[in-house]
Formats: structure tokens, sequence, C-alpha cells
């Protein structure tokens, strides 16, 4: 198992959800972050006062995956995310040791 | 009917009778024969009616005005100013609006409408009016023939509320809540009542429409409310000191979208505040509105456009302490300008605004946090001095001579003299609202202590002074 956490522009959300489901990803879990990267954040001017913004708001998705679908859903991930400028994001993989259905006890891959 | 009832009902039928033929007599003895007499019966009766009809007309637009006031400190300022600090102040900052609507009222009907209004001497009022004895349904001529003085009184409470809730924009996020509390009890008796009285209140030094000594022009508050509040507010700041942190912490406004409201509510119930200063629903009024309206909309372009100009961005924000400059502005004048003249007040507030809080805050690099000074004292300061450049007779026929002809009001229509009253109140303003801020200050940091502890400083006061947040996102279901 593995899982992919990718972390995108908020507003590629819904082209990257449903990329995912196209390939048959079934679960994820979607949280609002903000972070930097190389992107450099943002000036913001209240009342003649500037205020430099360096966390920027993003997305984070993360799911676990059978291994067969893994390359697939980044393919997926970086097609629909993409838009060639700074501050696209990144996909970060890992191994997952062990997922455990809290409804049954089921484990391994059948309980994703 | 019994017999003892019937007779007397005959004895009284008997001498109704006499009586009307004693009247019947007497009018047919007289040179003029009964319709003239009836014709002035009817003249008195007409002329009451009138007179009631219209102070039932004025008195309705004094108590929407009154409402309109209120409204302007609770939710507007409260939304405004608790939108522009962070979100862990955000109830502390509206509680300082609330609490005055409170405390205010109940120090407004035990004396401080009679030290503001009540006949005294030059500089504060008597004490004939306490516990508004003497203060009913009757109008006091002095200051409005055909308003209930209840109507009069409720209405001026409502200024009375807003003034210090202004000065809270200089403390904001530090200040302890029983400290504001005492401080603005003392500032209300010590600065408000005294320049209320000054300007507004019978004998006032300043009196401009019942002989004051200095008559300065200030329809609806420009130095009473503004130039006070917004000095005190300075010297607060710099009293105070610093938040924790600032200037290098960034201390973004947590929801520019409430002072965004809040900024139009106060625009709305500005006219109440304005063109309820008419004292009357006649054409005094629809001019102070008029004035009131064009002020808020130029200003609000010469703030945006000046940002726009520096920054290459015409903020929201800025857009709306644009349009709460101009209207600061344009409050003296508001009864005494034409249109134009304060079209132009307000576009040279709302730059003039912009450059005191742009500008101007970062160069002393006091902390006045939501710009109660920048906005309100400078505002304030610029349209005092602007209306005795723009007043015009032909709006408000204010000064007369002996014989009530009609004098010149401001510099353009040839009373230069003017603009040095203007000067003389905005001094006047500036040196009560200095003194008597510091005093207060110094006399409550001595007994109770002015802010907070840091711990608390960096708790934020919303948990630290009354146990609340404003957003707790956390609640399950």
């Amino acid at each position: 198992m593995t899982k992919i956490e990718a972390v995108i522009q908020n507003s590629k959300l819904d082209a990257v959800k449903t990329a995912l489901q196209e390939i048959g990803v079934e679960g994820m879990t979607v949280i609002e972050v903000r972070g930097h990267g190389r992107q450099k954040g943002h000036t913001e001017v209240y009342r003649g006062r500037e205020y430099s913004v360096d966390l920027i708001p993003k997305t984070k998705i993360e799911m676990v995956l059978p291994d067969a679908l893994v390359e697939k859903a980044e393919q997926a991930i970086l097609n629909a995310a993409r838009t060639g400028k700074i501050g696209d994001g990144k996909i970060f993989r890992s191994r997952i040791d062990e997922a455990i259905r809290i409804r049954n006890d089921e484990r391994g891959e059948g309980a994703l | 009917m019994s017999m003892r009832e019937k007779l007397i009902a005959a004895a009284v039928t008997a001498v109704l009778m006499l009586m009307s033929a004693q009247i019947v007599c007497a009018q047919s003895d007289a040179v003029s024969p009964s319709p003239a007499t009836d014709t002035a019966a009817r003249l008195a009766k007409l002329e009451q009616q009138t007179a009631d009809a219209k102070s039932s007309a004025d008195n309705a637009w004094m108590l929407t005005s009154a409402a309109l006031v209120l409204m302007m400190t609770g939710p507007g300022l409260a939304l405004f100013y608790s939108g522009l600090v962070r979100k862990k102040n955000v109830l502390s900052t509206m509680m300082q609006s609330f609490a005055l609507m409170a405390v205010i009222t109940v120090l407004w009907g035990i004396f401080g409408y009679s030290l503001c209004f009540g006949s005294g001497n030059s500089f504060i009022g008597g004490l004939h009016n306490l516990f508004l004895n003497g203060v009913g349904a009757a109008p006091d001529p002095d200051y409005s023939t055909t308003l209930p003085a209840q109507t009069f009184m409720v209405y001026q409470l409502m200024f009375a509320i807003i003034t210090p809730g202004l000065i809270a924009g200089a403390f904001a996020e530090r200040m302890k809540f029983s400290a504001m509390l005492l401080f603005m009890v003392l500032w209300s008796i010590i600065v408000y009542d005294p320049m209320a009285h000054m300007v507004w209140g019978k004998g006032g030094l300043l009196n401009a429409s019942l002989g004051g000594r200095f008559p300065t022009l200030d329809f609806a508050g420009g130095t009473v409310v503004h130039v006070t509040s917004g000095v005190s507010a300075l010297v607060c700041a710099i009293y105070l000191g610093k938040r924790l942190g600032y200037p290098k912490q960034p201390m973004f406004p947590h929801s520019v979208v409430l002072s965004f409201i809040g900024a139009c509510l106060l625009w709305v119930g500005w006219f109440g505040f304005n063109a309820g200063s008419a004292l009357g629903a006649g054409s005094l009024a629809t001019s102070a509105f008029v004035a009131t309206h064009f002020a808020a909309a130029s200003a609000a372009i010469g703030w945006a456009a000046a940002e726009w100009i520096r920054n290459g961005k015409p903020s929201v924000l800025g857009g709306i302490s644009g349009s709460v400059a101009g209207l600061v502005a344009i409050t003296p004048a508001a009864g005494f300008v034409k249109p134009m003249p304060a079209l132009f007040i307000g576009l040279i507030a709302g730059v003039f605004c912009y450059l005191m809080v742009a500008k101007v805050k970062a160069k002393f690099g006091y902390d006045d946090s939501l710009d109660a000074f920048g906005v309100h004292g400078a505002g304030g300061t610029l349209g005092a001095l602007l209306t005795g450049v723009f007043a015009v007779s032909a709006v408000n026929p204010i000064f007369k001579n002996a014989q009530g002809a009609t004098l010149a009001s401001g510099l353009l229509e040839g009373n230069a003299g003017q603009l040095l009253n203007q000067c003389i109140g905005v001094a006047i303003a500036w040196v009560i609202a200095i003194v008597g801020t510091l005093v207060i200050l110094k006399v409550v940091d001595l007994t109770i202590g002015l802010r907070v502890s840091e711990e608390e400083e960096v708790q934020g006061l919303d948990l630290s002074q009354h146990g609340e947040e404003g957003y707790y996102w956390e609640t399950p279901a």
C-alpha cells in the first residue's frame, strides 16, 4: 500500500478530485493548509501598512492506494493540477505498513 | 332615575340655559357680531393644530434620528472596529462599544444631560436637570420649540454614547475592561460634558446660536465628538504604549467583512447624526442630509484613489475608511454648507486622513491601533476649520445682527473672523481632550491599572477579560 500526499493549488481541487475518481480512486482526505515552498508570498496593504504574507493557502490531498493504482493516480494529479507556474505544489509518496477498517477489523488492501 | 336625581338634572339644565342665554345676550350686545369671535376661535384652534402637526413631524424625524445614531455605535462602530482587530479580540472590541450603550445611558439620566444642557456657566451646565428633573413632554425653547424636551434629551444621549466609543480604537487589544469602563465614565464627565455644554448648551462659551463668547460653528459635533475623541485617542495610544509585537509582528484586520458592514451602517446612521442635528424635519435637515452623503462619497473616492496611486490597488478597507473620514469632516459643516463644497470637503478629508494614517502614523511610530486619531482627530479638526471657510448664510442664517438681518457665516462669504472662532473652538477641544485624558489615564493607571498583563494580551482579551471566544468552530455537531 502506498500513501500519496499532494499539495496543490486551491483552485485545482475539483479538477484533481474528478480525475482521481475517473481512474477509480475511491477515498481521499482533503485538508486546507498554509505553507510555502519556492513560491514567494505576497504583500497585503492595510491602511498603508504593508504585511508580507509568506504562508500561502493550499489544499492537501491524502490518500492510501493499492500499489497497482499509484502510478495512474500520480499521473492523474500531475495532469489535472499543473498550470506550469511556480506554486503548483508537490506530490509525496510513502509506504504504508497496514490499513485497518474500524467497522469490521478488515486488514490490508481490502480495507482501503 | 330617582326623584332627587331628576331634580338635580333639572337644576343643572336650568343653570346651563341661563348661562347660555347670558352669553347670547353678551354677544348680541357686542359691537362685532358672533361670526368674528367664531373665526378667532377657529383660527386659534387651527394655529394649535398646525403647531401640533409640525411638532409631530419634527418629533417623528428626531426619534428616527436618535435610533439611527444609536445604530452607529451598535452595531456600526462595534463591527467596524472589531473587524480591524485580531480574531482573539473581536468580542472585547465589540463589548467596548456595547458597554457604553448601557453605562453612558445611566449616567446621562442621572447627571450627564444636566451637565451638558442644563443652564449653567460658560463651561459646564448646572444641576437643575439632575435625574431628568424638568425634562418632559414640554419643549425646551432654548433648544427647540417643537420637540418634547425628552426627545432632545434622548437624541443627545446617543451622541454621548458614540463619542467615547470612538476612542476605543486607540487602545484596542490591550486595555483592561475594568479600566476602560472607569476611563469612559470619567472621560464622559471631564471631557465630553463640558465640551458639549460649551458648544451646544445654553450659555456655552462657544455656542453659535445662543450667544456664546466665541461662536463656533459645529453643526453635529466636529469638535464636540470627533476632535475630542480623536485627540484623546492619540493621548491614549501614546500613554498606553504599543501592543506587544507592534510593529514587527503582523496584525491583520481579522475580518474586513465585518468592518465593511460596520462602515456602511455608520454611513447610513450618520444621516441621523447630521441631518438629525437640524432638530427638525425641515429643509435644513435635507441640506445636511445631502451634504453628508456627498462628502462621504467623495472621501471614499479620495482615499481609495490615493491608495491606488501609491500602492497600485484600491482596497476595500481604504474605501470604507475614506467614507468614514468624509463623514467625520462634514459633521461640523453639514448644516452650513452647500452640496459642492461638501463634495470638496469630503475629497480633501479622504486624502488627508489617508496620509495621516499611512504616512504620519508610521513616521511617529505611535500605535493608534484602529486609527481613531488619524480619522476622527485629524478629520474632525480639518472639517471644523473648513466649516469656517465654506459656511454660507443661504443654507443656515445662524448669525443675525440686532435688527434681525442675516450676517455672513463663513470666510468665503466675507466673515473672516469665523475662521478664527473655529480655530478657538478646535484649540479648546484639543486642550480639554489632552489635559482631561492625561489626568484620567493617570488616575486609572494608579488605581486599577490600564493594561492587561502580557500573558492576557497574548491570550487575547476575549478570553482573558470576558471568558468567551468570538469564533469557536470546533464545536461538535
